[in-house]
């Protein structure tokens, strides 16, 4: 999980495993006028959003022709709106051959996926995140992200509360002997008490949140520092602790 | 339908049974038809302390187990008339409490009284988890001090995942603290939590600070539930307890140190 070569020899580049969170068009059939329109009103409606955006065009449930798949006509489309289509995803040898023709990176389709130190798209830059459990592209909804689990009611010693997918907001105090584990960001609104992991899949930029730490261990990533080494720097007040250089740095919450 | 109280703390030999006891014996004096089941099978006290132990015939596994009914395990106590006792087995398994045995006695019971009151063994196993079931309200004794604290968020914890409300998803089990040996002059020494420490980490409703008291102990000894001792502390505040389970308003008593003599009014002026 470590980012750092330790290599004596420097090389040019090194091939990383990485997941990204990425936009799909699920293409039903292809029609030029009627993709361009429909492309116009779903960024209408989020502008911002799709801004430079890579795209990777899902074949999967495609049921027009082969025939009138026209990969440079869609590519031309995206273009125009910045979007920029990277790679298709499923479809069928022919369908796949034309993509290929249109210089568009194959994934490979069904649930195994992202598995692409190959495909990468090449366009991925700081955003990636390290390896850990995959999370899938999330094909619906494009813009929602993952739901925050909200827990109002005090975690007691000997309970665990786990948010897989994304944050965990705890509105209540997390006792001593309490485990709370997030995907990204672990919010307490209360005392923290117990334990804090966030980040477990590896998540770097994740943070713990909380209105007084006094935890047994504060974890991002993986890099962790237990009660004992917590204790000199904002014991009791409120904190966020996030992860720099490998390091969980402790700052106090300004009162704004 | 009778109110399930259950009396627990995770930990052993802070109080549990003094208090089952003693709220048992509250509600009954305030006419409500109680009984009062002991759940430490193995280690059976409750008939020690509601001094009924040479009137226990049957028990509650002979219950569960169709050896007795309910009318010949139940003892009445001498000194309320509303109030029963249904003894504990000192010599079966605690495995004998089985949750559907249990489910039968209590809904048998539940026809005939206005509460049930449960004592929890210590710890967190079966008999523990039996007792707690099918509670609707929980008194969480706890002891002014750190490991009791803990053991006591873990019951809490265990009430709210594991209790028959929670697996229902029922309204949750109504919880109150019950702080008990509390000595406000340790307190001040720094040698005890305070009251307000220990509602801080718990985050329940207070229930009542029962003070330390050598009351306890004696009456303890003697058979008698501490709350009948109507001139001590320690029996007022059992009663202001047994008030506020019922949903009387009154003020806590006892949690700052009483002037003792001539001498320490001096010195701490006034």
């Amino acid at each position: 999980m470590s980012e750092t070569a330790v290599s004596g020899v420097k090389q040019c580049f090194q091939l990383k495993s990485a997941n990204v969170s990425m936009t799909a068009l699920e293409l039903y059939f292809f029609d030029n006028d009627d993709f361009e329109s429909t492309l116009r009103d779903k960024i209408s409606q989020a502008p911002g959003f799709f801004k430079d955006i890579p795209l990777i065009i899902s074949l999967e449930k495609y049921e027009g022709l082969s025939s009138e798949l026209d990969f440079f006509k869609i590519i031309g489309a995206c273009r125009r709106h910045n979007i920029h289509v990277i790679g298709v995803r499923g479809g069928n040898d022919d369908q796949r051959r034309l993509a290929r023709g249109a210089s568009l990176a194959l994934l490979p389709g069904g649930n195994q996926r992202d598995r692409d130190i190959d495909t990468a798209p090449a366009t991925e830059s700081a955003a990636t995140e390290p390896t850990g459990n995959p999370t899938p592209a999330r094909v619906e909804n494009p813009g929602e992200p993952a739901p925050a689990k909200i827990i109002n009611q005090p975690v007691r010693s000997g309970q665990q509360v786990y948010a897989p997918d994304g944050d965990l907001i705890i509105l209540a105090p997390v006792q001593a002997g309490a485990e709370v584990l997030a995907a990204g960001n672990v919010h307490v609104y209360g005392p923290l008490r117990g334990r804090a992991l966030a980040g477990i899949h590896g998540a770097e930029h994740a943070r713990v949140f909380c209105q007084s730490l006094e935890a047994e261990l504060v974890s991002i990533a993986g890099h962790y520092k237990i009660s004992e080494d917590l204790q000199d720097n904002g014991w009791k007040t409120a904190v966020q602790i996030q992860l720099r250089d490998d390091l969980l740095v402790v700052t106090p919450l300004e009162k704004a | 339908m009778a109110r399930i109280i259950v009396v627990t703390s995770g930990k052993g030999g802070v109080g549990k049974t003094t208090t089952s006891a003693s709220i048992s014996t509250g509600l009954a004096k305030r006419g409500h038809k109680t009984v009062v089941i002991d759940f430490d099978v193995g280690l059976r006290n409750l008939d020690l302390i509601m001094n009924c132990e040479r009137r226990v015939v049957y028990d509650f596994v002979n219950v569960i187990q169709g050896e007795a009914t309910l009318n010949q395990a139940l003892i009445r106590d001498k000194r309320v008339d509303t109030l029963y006792i249904l003894p504990a087995s000192q010599t079966r398994e605690k495995e004998a409490l089985t949750k559907d045995g249990v489910e039968k006695v209590i809904n048998e019971l539940s026809d005939r009284f206005d509460y049930i009151v449960c004592d929890s063994p210590a710890g967190i196993e079966h008999g523990a988890l039996m007792a707690l079931y099918y509670a609707d309200e929980a008194v969480v004794v706890t002891n002014p001090e750190v490991s009791s604290v803990r053991d006591s968020d873990r019951i809490l914890g265990i009430l709210q995942s594991k209790s028959r409300r929670a697996e229902m998803g029922q309204d949750p089990v109504k919880e109150h603290l019950l702080l008990s040996r509390y000595n406000p002059d340790r307190v001040e020494k720094g040698e005890m939590l305070s009251v307000a420490d220990v509602e801080e980490i718990l985050a329940i409703p207070l229930l009542g600070v029962i003070p330390e008291s050598q009351v306890v102990l004696n009456a303890s000894n003697q058979g008698v539930p501490v709350i009948l001792e109507e001139d001590s502390d320690a029996g007022q505040a059992y009663d202001d307890a047994v008030a506020r389970l019922l949903g009387e308003e009154r003020e806590h008593r006892f949690m700052t140190s009483q002037k003792k003599g001539f001498f320490s009014r001096m010195f701490k002026g006034g």
